[in-house]
């Protein structure tokens, strides 16, 4: 479903983003993870169209969409969520929602209902009238996922959304992306907490210094030398299996 | 809103025709095109957050489109209406295209605005076509024809109908998808992006939409008063007001800039009789910004929220 070849983004002096090659098949779930600075959200933003990238080519459902605006690859159908919650905080929970929506339907009756409805659906019924800045931090993820759906996206982009969650939060967006995925929605996610990636993705990219070092089924993951290495430091993997 | 509501709000509105004083219906008329304005602005301003400084730059457009037409070519007066509408859309959407293109927002955004209404200013001042630094003096030709009246009841029927057709214009952006999509991107354009929401597009065309309102205005102004000039056409002043009105009534909400109009000419109207030093009115115009700003950043609007909380 989305093909990166090549992909790369200088910034001044830093090369954040390496030749990343990427593949995500059609109504899986795909993790992208990697140390904090190693260039999953550089390269969430230039999938997304949010920043340009420096050399690369973006294949979205056969289409090349390399350098296409942001609002352009939405209405292609591909959407992203924020790490940092970006919630339009001076209107109502609905109201947010409802903005997704309006990408699929003109008329304000329809928006609203496919807005609330949705917004029951992932557990904001109980907060559909009030303001966005009232919510929690869970449930401005949560708002953030369902804006998101709301544009029927094809594949969806989510960016951190465990972050900052405690356990019984991280295990209810867990649930909740799995809900999501059964709606027919292929998801590419970044994401820290590996408890969360070993229950939900079935391929697992991991980038390091803006380069990918490894991909693989979460167990295979789990036991690549690289990757101990790249979060934990040179010669880890070693003392590992020696004081293993 | 309730019926009972609407009902206070026509009486309201159709009460002046009641009054012989012509002064009374002078303050009631200009309190009304203070609303108007205040609208006008706040389609693109109030809505979408594009806060401009320079958007007499539309009104004085189509306070010289009328000019023009009456003097220089003999038009109908009637037909200023559109053309200074389309000419007020057409100068939103390149200030706007060139602005937004560029990625300009807040001050910066306000200072090309203001740029622009300057350049007009310039322009005006300059160009013999528009008789320069004295203006344009339109003949008088009394009559519905002609769009001139002399009594002044006229004058703010045609106001009061300038106001309702920028109401209805605020109305029906609030409940459209054009109006979620502004609301959006003056919350947070990137995730107004992210959204799908095409942002030049959508900001520009809500400048242009303001422009041409706008500058509606400008022609009734020119046909009541028979008379403009570049600093009546293009001076900073009328852009404050316009921003004024809006701030101290609620940006971004329908009512806001009605009740913004009432408040700021009861204070205006009112001191004027007790202090006639000059320079006094904007000064309490800043006072009065500044109390709103500080006491109640969402406008008169907001009050009946925080006392409905208290």
């Amino acid at each position: 479903m989305l093909e990166v070849r090549g992909l790369s983004k200088r910034f001044g002096g830093l090369q954040a983003v390496k030749s990343v090659d990427l593949d995500v098949a059609e109504g899986g779930i795909t993790a992208l993870i990697g140390p904090n600075g190693a260039g999953k959200t550089t390269s969430f933003a230039m999938i997304a169209g949010f920043i340009r990238p420096d050399s690369g080519r973006v294949v979205f459902r056969g289409r090349d969409i390399t350098g296409r605006r942001a609002d352009q690859i939405a209405a292609a159908g591909m959407v992203r969520t924020f790490q940092i919650t970006q919630p339009f905080a001076g209107l109502s929970v609905m109201e947010n929602i409802r903005v997704g929506a309006f990408l699929r339907t003109a008329d304000p009756a329809e928006a609203t209902e496919r807005a609330r409805a949705l917004g029951a659906e992932l557990g904001l019924g109980a907060f559909l009238d009030r303001p966005a800045a009232a919510l929690t931090v869970a449930g401005r993820k949560r708002l953030e996922v369902a804006r998101a759906l709301a544009t029927r996206p094809g594949l969806l982009l989510l960016d951190e959304v465990m972050a900052g969650l405690n356990p019984s939060e991280v295990n209810e967006i867990v649930a909740l992306i799995r809900q999501v995925r059964e709606r027919g929605v292929t998801i590419l996610l970044i994401e820290h907490i590996m408890q969360a990636v070993t229950a939900l993705a079935g391929d697992v990219y991991v980038l390091a210094e803006g380069a990918l070092i490894a991909r693989g089924t979460p167990r295979e993951i789990a036991e690549d030398r690289a990757v101990i290495e790249a979060y934990l430091g040179r010669g880890a993997a070693e003392r590992m299996t020696r004081h293993g | 809103m309730s019926r009972m509501a609407w009902m206070g709000i026509a009486v309201l509105a159709l009460a002046p025709f009641a009054l012989t004083s012509q002064y009374l219906v002078n303050i009631a008329m200009l309190t009304a095109f203070s609303a108007f304005l205040g609208q006008a602005w706040n389609l693109s301003g109030g809505f979408g957050g594009l806060t401009s400084f320079g958007h007499t730059a539309f009104f004085g457009l189509g306070a010289y489109v009328a000019a023009l037409f009456a003097t220089r070519w003999g038009i109908s007066p009637w037909l200023a209406l559109p053309a200074a509408a389309a000419l007020g859309g057409l100068a939103g959407a390149v200030i706007g295209f060139a602005s937004f293109r560029a990625g300009l927002r807040g001050s910066y955004f306000a200072l090309v605005t203001l740029a622009f209404a300057e350049v007009f200013h310039v322009l005006a001042t300059s160009l013999d076509f528009t008789g320069g630094g004295q203006g344009i003096n339109l003949p008088l030709k009394l009559g519905l024809a002609n769009f001139q009246f002399v009594d002044r009841r006229a004058s703010y029927a045609v106001v009061l109908a300038l106001l309702t057709l920028a109401m209805a214009v605020a109305f029906r952006l609030r409940g459209s998808r054009f109006g979620a999509r502004l609301a959006a991107i003056r919350e947070n354009e990137d995730a107004a992006r992210a959204l799908g929401v095409d942002i030049v597009r959508t900001k520009t065309a809500a400048l242009a939409l303001s422009g041409a309102v706008t500058a509606l205005g400008g022609v009734v102004y020119c046909q009541t008063y028979l008379f403009v000039d570049p600093q009546i056409a293009f001076g900073v002043e009328r852009s404050v007001e316009m921003l004024l009105v809006v701030m101290i009534g609620g940006a971004g909400t329908v009512w806001g800039p009605v009740l913004g109009a009432i408040a700021l000419h009861l204070v205006a109207d009112t001191s004027r009789a007790w202090i006639a030093t000059p320079g006094f009115a904007p000064m309490l115009y800043g006072v009065v910004l500044l109390a709103i700003i500080g006491l109640l950043p969402g406008g008169i609007v907001s009050l009946r929220e925080r006392l409905r909380r208290a």
